[in-house]
């Protein structure tokens, strides 16, 4: 489903602050892998799925979703394939629109937006309260809310809904719970992964927590360098615990795993 | 004081008002929609007259004129939006350079001439300011209403079709739209294209109000078309929450903008005062909102939270 082929990026090359973010990184998705992604600080894991989302041109490298290579598709264009959520829940909203609003922007992400069509009918309403009750936030009965009046939880619930109302080649969560509180991070979470199952999607989740690493999806990867360096599958991964994922790392990258946000819980 | 004196003034105030009305709600589009000072609008406002007074001094129907303008000012906010996306400039940057550039291109228009009068009695205009008292539809505030309901519901229909919620998105948050696979660099410049023409269209109206055009006559009109936007919102913006409801509060915004300048040089204020007056009132205006974070962060440190 993802083919990302040797991928190099250098940021502000021939100056003082260059640096190397990507140095040949490759991965590869079977269709329904959900990836987890962890490294240290400066490893790449965020340029990673920046890359594939077209934030930015990779210097060298392909990338192919599904088939299709988007390596110098721009970023608006490759939206067709991707759902994506931010770290930030300000980034993957409009605050000053409704939840209505935003939620039929995704429903017709990677479709021709016609300026004589209604942005939004009476049906697809329905089927938008439908899927906010999923939630169990209440949001069903604040359809014509501005979404700058959510929490940072439910705005975030909100843009993993918006990335998945829409089926999506590949999902990409980029820390998509770091900015919350524990109790709201494990419900984005358990949200997330019933809709993966839910919409047998295709996911890559960058995280900073080990135990999430290793409690959703069926693949871990690690990171360093701007290089996967360790990509263990669905039988070696349920018999992983922290302890072992940190060996592993230092093992390979002959380097003990920094990173001042990471939780080993 | 003499009060007949203002009173007689007021049908030109309201006017005047409902004129840069419009003008306003092209300042609306790119201000508060697309989340972008355009400085264009001080040359494609002026464009605008320039174009429809030429047009119409030629003998050409004033709709015709009227629509032309309107297309001219499409052109003028593609120039801004190119400079803008293609060529990487920040946008206020941007609109500085077409608004430079169309100050030669409007006297070009005008054949090299800094004014063109349009006399009301030799052409047929849309509105003049001479019937600004008449008790009949021949006065120009019946069709500047007409005109502003009309252009308050097409937009009000434009911006609630699919392409226009992807333009609202823009505006509202770019990497959102992205990820929505909206093309935001489009998306802008269509937003200032669309700005510019309804700007554009206001200058052929006020040309035709005032019977002439000037190369001068929009100088500082980006600071009036804020103001109208502003005044609208802090007076009338808890009565609307609908986006047409918007629209109708920058008309009026505009219309007591004038109202208060009518008072204040019936009060006795200089003519030649008025631009710094404008500048001054809008500044306070637009500080407003940094001003209350303030306060609310002094609050929050007193209460040691």
């Amino acid at each position: 489903m993802l083919d990302i082929n040797q991928i190099v990026k250098t940021f502000n090359p021939g100056t003082i602050t260059e640096k190397v973010a990507l140095s040949g990184a490759d991965l590869h998705l079977q269709e329904g892998d959900f990836v987890t992604i962890i490294g240290g600080n400066g490893a790449g894991k965020s340029t990673l799925l920046n890359a594939v989302a077209g934030v930015f041109s990779v210097d060298r490298g392909s990338i192919m979703i599904d088939g299709n290579d988007v390596t110098n598709l721009p970023e608006y264009r490759r939206a067709t394939f991707l759902g994506r959520v931010f770290q930030d829940p300000m980034t993957g909203t409009a605050a000053t629109m409704t939840i209505e609003e935003n939620m039929a922007l995704a429903m017709r992400r990677g479709e021709h937006r016609s300026p004589f069509r209604w942005g939004i009918s009476s049906k697809e309403k329905k089927m938008y309260r439908d899927e906010l009750a999923r939630l169990g936030l209440g949001l069903e009965d604040r359809m014509s809310a501005r979404v700058g009046l959510l929490s940072g939880g439910q705005r975030q619930a909100l843009t993993l809904l918006m990335a998945t109302l829409k089926k999506p080649k590949l999902l990409l969560l980029d820390e998509h719970t770091a900015a919350l509180d524990p109790k709201t991070a494990a419900k984005v979470l358990h949200l997330t992964r019933d809709l993966v199952r839910d919409h047998h999607l295709t996911a890559l989740m960058v995280t900073h927590n080990m135990k999430d690493a290793l409690q959703y999806g069926n693949r871990i990867v690690m990171m360093h360098e701007g290089k996967v360096i360790v990509d263990v599958n669905r039988e070696t991964k349920s018999m992983l615990r922290v302890e072992d994922l940190l060996a592993m790392f230092e093992h390979t990258s002959g380097a003990a795993l920094d990173n001042d946000r990471m939780l080993l819980g | 004081m003499e009060l007949v004196k203002l009173f007689n003034a007021f049908p030109g105030a309201i006017s005047q008002g409902l004129v840069w009305g419009l003008m306003a709600i092209g300042v609306y589009i790119t201000y508060r929609i697309l989340d972008v000072a355009d400085l264009t609008v001080d040359g494609s406002m002026a464009t605008g007259g320039a174009v429809a007074a030429v047009m119409i001094t030629s003998g050409i129907d004033p709709w015709v004129a009227v629509l032309c303008a309107f297309l001219v000012g499409l052109l003028a906010g593609l120039m801004t939006g190119l400079f803008h996306t293609a060529m990487g400039i920040p946008a206020i940057l941007s609109g500085i350079l077409t608004q430079l550039a169309l100050y030669s291109i409007n006297l070009r228009i005008m054949g090299g001439k800094a004014n063109t009068a349009v006399n009301v009695s030799k052409y047929h205009v849309l509105i003049t300011s001479r019937n600004v008292r008449a008790l009949s539809l021949e006065n120009p505030i019946c069709l500047l209403l007409v005109l502003t309901a009309v252009l308050i519901l097409a937009l009000h229909f434009f911006f609630g079709t699919e392409y226009g919620c992807a333009l609202r998105a823009t505006g509202a948050n770019q990497n959102m739209a992205r990820a929505q696979g909206i093309n935001t660099r489009f998306g802008t410049v269509v937003g200032l294209m669309l700005s510019n023409g309804i700007v554009s269209f206001s200058g052929a109206m006020l040309t035709q109000y005032q019977g002439f055009a000037d190369v001068q006559m929009a100088r500082g009109a980006i600071v009036i078309g804020l103001a109208a936007v502003i005044i609208g919102e802090v007076v009338f913006g808890k009565l609307f929450r609908s986006f047409w409801g918007k629209l109708i509060c920058v008309s009026l915004g505009a219309v007591i903008y004038y109202l208060v300048m009518q008072i204040v040089l019936w009060l006795g204020l200089n003519t030649n005062d008025l631009k710094m007056l404008t500048a001054l009132v809008v500044a306070v205006f637009l500080a407003v909102p940094y001003w209350k974070g303030l306060a609310v962060q002094k609050k929050i440190r007193k209460r040691g939270v």
